[in-house]
């Protein structure tokens, strides 16, 4: 009777404590989207050259114009200005295309980046998932060799050097697959294939490892020496308990993936964030920058919340210890 | 192997032949790397408009470019400053974040919670940014993107340092180093992070082939290194407005690339296997 009274109270001192946990990451993942906008607002005004600056132009049009915008009033005040808009979920409008909003090139480039993205989150788990079982299981030497093997040379090939191979091999080559646009399903293996070869590769060894050590604890021992067979007792012990470092770099993958890569959406011409982003740079589109990367940090911070929350859910563990150190060590 | 050096390459490789295969690439690349641009006799960067798009012959071992310049000298002189620019980079970034993981470590508390949320945020702007950035008030070049790699490149390390130190403080040798009255940096550097060196030299390692493989990619870009000189990114780009007709002109700087960053793979496994250091490539 005691003993189920105790129990209760420490369920609920840790719901508590979960609660508080979650909200404070929450405050501090708001904080930090505010001074990533401020700093970016300032770094972007260091930039020299100015967004109406085009060979041609006079500099009386270029104050006219800058002064219609609201450039020359103090920084301070231009600063006030944008973080109000910003509160409202106002990205104000690209200063090189007056006619369209930040928040519509947002809205019409990240479905296509997020679309490849998650195709590429969703092959370079199950890949890396699947071969990580396989490293650690097999009893074969030449299978798990030739899987370290292809994972560290699927990690040393930087991923625009994986793309332009495999442009020039199936598309240049031979012409087995197109080389830009994302019109059909075909345009898409390409340039997930070369997004997914890294995450694959990490996430492999990172299972593999963690599966290894898994394997030669005691209640997977006991598991098979009750009887159990090999690949039950990985797939219904070991690799719940082994999943948890491979979650914690799949959740910061999964938003780099989610916010694109410039380099493959240039090589491949995919009309994606990333392509924006280098864009908006060079034409000095001052709040197509602030409002790119303020919707990517976001993103980026309530990916990194959410898995750091899953972990913390998942292993009570990891919460205590997240309470305790913060013991959070990840890229 | 005999000596100090011999010991310390077994502590920390275990005597593995990956370890070894690893150096030896490495070795030669950096070899190469100097040798070919000094002793060898074309320049990497002087044009000659006869001797434009050729394919590998006996005098050009990797042919030309567009402009007629020597393709072996430049891809090797291409890899010596990649190799230049990855391995001061992680040097800086390996000091700045062994000091700045140690004092959050160390410290605890409030001023570990200021300054890790200050290192998440930087961490989470997009370093395109910042090289941006820097590559247009000081000019493209070597110094700035070693500067703009710099930026956000130490933190992977200090979280692992102050991951280190908060696990090693509490063991009972600091313990006695801080009865006796030893002065907290003394204990630091003296007692903790010798005890951490397996996983700071890991991290250290991959350090180097992650530098490379930014600046690769920054500088295919175009906003990395900026013309005449050259970096294996900036070799591939330039080969890239005419890879259908010429693709050897971006295969070589590649192969080059990807052995680079497999051998610096190899030794920072080696190690990581060796040592139980965390985290190499596979983070």
């Amino acid at each position: 009777m005691t003993a189920v009274c105790r129990e209760g109270t420490m369920r609920r001192a840790g719901e508590e404590r979960m609660l508080r946990y979650t909200l404070k990451r929450m405050l501090i993942g708001v904080l930090s989207l505010i001074v990533l906008a401020t700093v970016t607002f300032f770094l972007v005004r260091i930039m020299p050259g100015s967004p109406f600056q085009q060979g041609g132009v006079s500099s009386q049009v270029v104050e006219a114009v800058e002064e219609e915008y609201g450039l020359n009033e103090p920084i301070f005040t231009q600063y006030l200005n944008y973080m109000g808009g910003l509160l409202k979920g106002d990205f104000g409008i690209s200063y090189q295309d007056p006619s369209t909003e930040v928040a519509e090139v947002i809205k019409r480039a990240w479905p296509v980046t997020a679309s490849v993205g998650i195709a590429a989150l969703a092959v370079s788990v199950l890949l890396g998932t699947g071969l990580g079982i396989l490293r650690a299981v097999s009893e074969k030497r030449a299978v798990r060799e030739i899987i370290s093997g292809a994972g560290m040379l699927a990690a040393g090939i930087p991923t625009f050097a994986a793309a332009i191979l495999l442009l020039l091999l199936f598309s240049v080559r031979l012409k087995w697959l197109p080389a830009s646009g994302l019109l059909s399903p075909a345009h898409y293996i390409l340039p997930v294939t070369a997004l997914a070869l890294y995450p694959a590769a990490v996430i492999s060894r990172l299972t593999s490892n963690a599966l290894s050590a898994e394997m030669g604890k005691a209640y997977y021992l006991f598991a098979r020496a009750k009887g159990l067979g090999k690949w039950r007792a990985v797939f219904t012990h070991a690799l719940k308990n082994a999943y948890l470092p491979v979650l914690n770099y799949v959740g910061p993958a999964s938003a780099s993936l989610l916010t694109g890569s410039f380099v493959i959406e240039s090589i491949f011409t995919i009309p994606g964030l990333g392509r924006e982003f280098v864009g908006s740079i060079t034409n000095r589109d001052y709040t197509l920058i602030l409002g790119l990367t303020v919707f990517m940090g976001a993103v980026v911070i309530a990916v990194n919340l959410a898995t750091d929350l899953l972990c913390a859910w998942l292993s009570p563990e990891t919460g205590r210890a997240y309470k305790k150190a913060d013991g959070r060590q990840r890229k | 192997m005999r000596g100090r050096a011999g010991r310390i390459w077994k502590k920390y490789t275990g005597g593995s032949k990956m370890a070894a295969a690893g150096c030896a690439i490495l070795a030669l690349w950096i070899i190469l790397a100097i040798a070919v641009p000094l002793f060898g006799p074309w320049s990497w960067s002087e044009q000659n408009a006869e001797i434009r798009n050729q394919t590998s012959s006996l005098a050009h071992w990797f042919g030309t470019d567009r402009f007629g310049r020597d393709l072996f000298a430049r891809v090797w002189y291409g890899a010596g400053l990649s190799l230049f620019i990855g391995i001061v980079s992680a040097l800086i970034n390996g000091g700045i974040g062994v000091m700045y993981g140690a004092v959050c470590g160390y410290a605890g508390g409030k001023t570990d919670m200021l300054l890790m949320r200050a290192a998440d945020i930087i961490s989470s702007i997009p370093s395109m940014l910042y090289v941006i950035l820097i590559t247009l008030v000081m000019g493209a070049g070597a110094g700035s993107i070693i500067l703009g790699l710099c930026v956000a490149g130490w933190i992977s390390m200090a979280r692992i340092v102050r991951g280190e130190i908060i696990r090693l403080k509490e063991a009972d040798y600091a313990c006695a180093a801080r009865m006796e009255g030893i002065p907290p940096l003394r204990i630091l550097v003296r007692h903790l992070l010798p005890n951490a060196a397996g996983p700071i030299l890991v991290n250290l390692i991959f350090l180097v082939p992650q530098a490379v493989f930014t600046e690769a990619f920054l500088s295919f870009l175009g906003v990395g290194i900026a013309a005449p000189a050259a970096s294996l990114g900036t070799i591939i780009q330039e080969a890239r407005s005419q890879m259908i007709l010429y693709p050897y002109q971006m295969i070589w700087p590649l192969l080059v690339l990807c052995v680079m960053i497999l051998a610096l793979n190899m030794i920072g496994t080696a190690v990581e296997e060796k040592t139980g250091g965390r985290r190499g490539w596979s983070e």
